[in-house]
C-alpha cells in the first residue's frame, strides 16, 4: 500500500508549489501554520519591548531610555500582546489548524476567506511596525484614551488603523469558524458530542462577530476626530471622553473572554487527554462557555469605576461582574475533579495546564478584588490591575498556548519535542512569573500606580525583585521556542495517536493528510470515551 | 469617626483577598494530591466518572453566594467612600499636565501641596484643564479620574498628622509619573496659619 501523503507534501490548490503553495494555499492547516510563524515572531517581539519595560523600571530614575521611549515601549507592547498575540493566538493558530479536524471535516466553510484574514493579519501587524520607525511609536497605552490620544503629536492614527485591520481579520475569521461549525459539522456529530476545544472556539467567535464592530467604529472615530476634529469625545468641543470609553470597553472586556475562552478548551482536551478520563461535567463545561460569553459581554464598565459615571452603573456592572465569575469557578472545579480517579501521564502539555489551573486562578480570584467597587477604587490603575490581568491573560491564555503548542506539535509537525528541555522550560517561565508579579500584586496594593516611569523610594524593592523575575521568564520562554524548533528537524517521528486522545484528530495520521482523513472516521457517541484507549494499553503506561 | 471608609474599603480588600487565599490553596492542594495519588503507575485503569449532579450543584451555588457576598462588601465601601458627611471642607482640585492645583474656601491655590485640617472631613471637587488625569491618595483609599468639562469628588477622613503622598493614575504623558504631590494633615491652629501665610509667588 503506499503511504499516505502529508499535507506538507500535497499543496492545495495543487498548482503551486514551493512558497507560493504557502502563501496562495487554502488549506486551513498551512494557514494555521502561518499563522503560528508569524505570531511567535510577535509574541517574541512584544516580550522583549515588556523585558525592555521592566528593566527600566529595576531601579528608579533613568536606566535605560527616556519616558518617552517607556511610554512607546508600554504602549506597543500592549498592542501587539493584545492585538497580534493574544486574540488571534489560539483560534487562528490551532482553531484554524484543529477544528474542523475535530468536527471531522476536510476545510472551513470559507477556505479563501480565511486566507484573506491571514493577509489583512500580516497587514495590520505591518502598520503596528510602521509606527515604530515613522511619526513617532504610539505613547497613549493600548487603550488609547481620548483627550490624550487626540491630542498626543504621536503616530497614534496608523496605531489605531492597524488595530482596525486586525480587528477585520478576527471577525473574519469568527464568521469562517461559526459556520464551519454548523454547516461542516460531520453529520454523525450532534451539538453535545463536539469536543470542548470546538465549543469554545464556537463561543468565541460568537463574541468576537458581535463584538469586534464596535471598536472598529470607535478606532475609526478617533481616527476623525484627530484629522477632522469633529468633536464627539473632545470636551474641548463639547465631546464626552467617558463616551469613548465605554465604547471602547464595549468591546475590549468582551476581548479578553476572547482571549481566555479558547485557553479553557485546550486545558480540557490536555486534562481528559492525560487523566485518560471523561471530562468532569460535559455540559456545564459547554454551558459555560456560553454563559462566560454572554455575561462576559454585560460587563464593561467595570473597568470604569473611577471614571465618573454614575453610581447606579457601577452598582449594575460590580453585580454582573461577580455573577461572570461564577462559570470561570465551575470550570476550575471540573478540571481539577476530572483528575480525581484517573490515570494520570505526566507530560509538558499536563504540566503547563495544571500551571495554569493555579496561575490562572489566582487571575480570577484577584479579578473579584478589583470587581468589588469599593475594593477597585484603591487598586484600579495600579499595579495590581497589571499583576492580576497577567495572571489570566499570560498566566492563562499564554500558559494555555503552551499547553497547546506542546500538546498538539506531535500532530502539526509530525516530530516529538525533548521532554527534559520543556520541562525546564516550563519551570523556568512559571517560577520567573510568579517571581515577576507578585511583587507587582504589593506594589499595587501599597499604591504605586501603572504606566509610571518612575517610581517613589516605596516601591524600590518590589520593582528591583521584578526584574529578575522577567529575566528567568524569558530565558525560560526562548529555551522552550528554541527546544521546539529543534524537535523539526531532529525530533523522533511522532506517531499518529502519542499521547491516547479520543478527539478525531487523533484518529488521523501525523501529520494530516491534505483532506485530513484517509477515511471518513466514526464519531463517538461521547467525545471523552477512553474505552478503548484504556484497553489498547493493555497496561503498560500508555501510549508514550 | 466610626463610619470611615478606609476601614470599609480594607475590610472588603481583607475579606475577598482572605477567601481568595482559602480557595488557592484547597484548590492547588487538592489537584497536586490527584496527581500524585492517580498517576499512571499506581493507577493504571482511570474510572468512567462523567460527571456528579449534586456536586456541581453545589459548586454553583456556594461560590455564588460567597461571590454575592463580596459584591456587598464591595458595594457598602463604594458607598462609604462617595458618601460625604455633612459639613465637610470643599477644596477645588484642577489637573493639568503635569501638575494638581488646588483652591481652598479662601481663595489661596498651591500646586502639588494639599494642607488639610485634622479632624474636619475633606471633599476634594476636582475636574482636568487638558487630558484625563486621576486623583490617586493611597492613604485614604480614594481615587477618582479628573475629566475636563465634569466635575467629581472624593472625601477623606483626616485622623492622623502627617504627610502622605498622591498620585496621578490616569496616563497622560511623559510627565505622568512624576505628576504626584504631598498631602499635609496638621493641626486646625495650624492650618488657619497657613492659608493666612502670603503665596509663594
Amino acid at each position: 500500500m503506499e503511504p499516505v501523503r502529508s499535507f506538507f507534501d500535497t499543496p492545495s490548490p495543487s498548482r503551486y508549489s514551493g512558497a507560493l503553495s504557502w502563501l496562495l494555499t487554502t488549506d486551513h492547516k498551512r494557514i494555521g501554520l502561518m499563522y503560528l510563524f508569524v505570531i511567535l515572531f510577535w509574541f517574541v517581539v512584544a516580550m522583549f519591548l515588556g523585558g525592555g519595560m521592566r528593566l527600566e523600571l529595576m531601579f528608579r530614575g533613568r536606566t535605560l531610555m527616556g519616558p518617552e521611549s517607556y511610554n512607546a515601549l508600554f504602549t506597543l507592547h500592549g498592542v501587539i500582546m493584545v492585538f497580534l498575540f493574544i486574540i488571534p493566538g489560539i483560534p487562528a493558530i490551532f482553531g484554524n489548524f484543529f477544528l474542523p479536524i475535530q468536527i471531522g471535516t476536510d476545510d472551513v466553510f470559507f477556505p479563501r476567506l480565511n486566507l484573506l484574514s491571514w493577509y489583512l493579519y500580516i497587514i495590520g501587524g505591518l502598520l503596528a511596525l510602521v509606527t515604530l520607525f515613522i511619526g513617532g511609536p504610539p505613547d497613549t497605552g493600548w487603550t488609547f484614551y481620548v483627550p490624550f490620544s487626540v491630542g498626543t503629536q504621536t503616530n497614534v492614527s496608523v496605531a489605531v488603523f492597524a488595530a482596525f485591520v486586525l480587528g477585520m481579520a478576527s471577525m473574519l475569521t469568527g464568521i469562517n469558524f461559526v459556520t464551519t461549525v454548523h454547516r461542516m459539522r460531520s453529520e454523525a456529530m450532534g451539538w453535545l458530542q463536539m469536543p470542548l476545544f470546538t465549543w469554545s472556539i464556537y463561543a468565541t467567535s460568537w463574541v468576537q462577530i458581535l463584538a469586534t464592530p464596535v471598536v472598529a467604529i470607535t478606532l475609526i472615530l478617533i481616527i476623525l476626530e484627530r484629522f477632522l476634529g469633529v468633536g464627539l469625545f473632545d470636551p474641548a468641543r463639547g465631546g464626552d471622553p467617558i463616551l469613548y470609553q465605554h465604547l471602547f470597553w464595549i468591546y475590549s472586556h468582551p476581548a479578553v473572554y476572547i482571549m481566555i475562552l479558547p485557553g479553557m478548551g485546550v486545558i480540557s482536551e490536555v486534562i481528559t487527554v492525560f487523566a485518560r478520563k471523561p471530562i468532569f461535567g460535559y455540559k456545564a463545561m459547554a454551558l459555560s462557555s456560553i454563559a462566560i460569553a454572554v455575561v462576559g459581554s454585560l460587563v464593561w464598565a467595570h473597568h470604569m469605576y473611577t471614571s465618573g459615571m454614575s453610581d447606579t452603573a457601577v452598582f449594575v456592572f460590580s453585580l454582573l461582574t461577580f455573577l461572570v465569575a461564577i462559570p470561570s469557578a465551575i470550570k476550575v472545579f471540573s478540571w481539577v475533579a476530572t483528575l480525581y480517579k484517573g490515570s494520570i501521564l505526566m507530560t509538558p502539555p499536563l504540566f503547563f495546564s495544571l500551571c495554569f489551573i493555579y496561575l490562572f486562578s489566582v487571575g480570577g480570584l484577584t479579578g473579584l478584588v478589583v470587581g468589588a467597587a469599593g475594593a477597585d477604587i484603591h487598586v484600579h490603575d495600579t499595579h495590581f490591575v497589571v499583576a492580576h490581568f497577567h495572571f489570566t491573560m499570560f498566566g492563562g491564555t499564554g500558559f494555555a498556548f503552551f499547553a497547546a503548542l506542546h500538546h498538539w506539535w506531535p500532530k502539526m509537525f509530525g516530530r516529538m519535542y525533548d521532554f527534559k528541555r520543556a520541562y525546564w522550560a516550563a519551570v523556568l517561565i512559571t517560577f520567573g512569573f510568579l517571581l515577576h508579579y507578585i511583587p507587582m500584586f504589593i506594589l499595587g496594593l501599597q499604591g504605586m500606580p501603572r504606566r509610571y516611569y518612575d517610581y517613589v523610594a516605596e516601591f524600590e524593592a518590589g520593582n528591583f525583585v521584578a526584574g529578575f523575575g522577567a529575566v528567568f521568564m524569558l530565558v525560560g520562554l526562548l529555551l522552550m521556542l528554541v527546544n521546539l524548533l529543534i524537535s523539526l528537524k531532529r525530533g523522533t517521528l511522532a506517531p499518529s495517536d502519542p499521547w491516547g486522545g479520543t478527539t478525531l484528530e487523533w484518529k488521523t495520521l501525523s501529520p494530516p493528510p491534505l483532506h485530513n482523513f484517509v477515511e471518513t472516521p466514526d464519531i463517538a457517541d461521547y467525545p471523552y470515551d477512553f474505552t478503548d484507549v484504556v484497553r489498547d494499553s493493555s497496561g503498560d503506561g500508555g501510549g508514550v | 469617626m466610626n463610619n470611615n471608609p478606609v476601614a470599609l474599603v480594607d475590610r472588603s480588600l481583607y475579606f475577598t483577598i482572605g477567601f481568595s487565599f482559602f480557595f488557592l490553596f484547597a484548590i492547588t492542594v487538592v489537584m497536586i494530591w490527584f496527581v500524585v495519588r492517580y498517576r499512571r503507575s499506581r493507577n493504571p485503569v482511570p474510572s468512567d466518572i462523567r460527571g456528579n449532579g449534586w456536586l456541581e450543584l453545589a459548586w454553583t451555588v456556594i461560590p455564588t453566594c460567597i461571590a454575592l457576598a463580596m459584591f456587598v462588601s464591595g458595594w457598602q465601601a463604594y458607598m462609604g467612600l462617595r458618601t460625604v458627611p455633612d459639613g465637610a471642607m470643599e477644596i477645588n482640585a484642577y489637573a493639568q499636565m503635569y501638575s494638581w492645583i488646588f483652591v481652598y474656601p479662601n481663595e489661596k491655590e498651591t500646586e502639588n501641596e494639599l494642607v488639610v485640617p485634622m479632624g474636619t472631613p475633606v471633599k476634594l471637587i476636582i475636574t482636568s484643564e487638558d487630558v484625563l488625569h486621576s486623583f490617586f491618595l493611597p492613604a485614604f483609599r480614594v481615587k477618582v479620574d479628573a475629566v475636563k468639562g465634569m466635575e467629581t469628588y472624593v472625601w477623606f477622613y483626616p485622623d492622623r498628622e502627617g504627610e502622605f503622598v498622591f498620585h496621578c493614575t490616569e496616563f497622560c504623558g511623559t510627565g505622568h509619573s512624576s505628576m504626584d504631590g504631598m498631602l499635609s494633615i496638621v493641626s486646625p491652629e495650624a492650618y488657619q496659619a497657613f492659608l493666612e501665610e502670603e503665596d509663594d509667588e
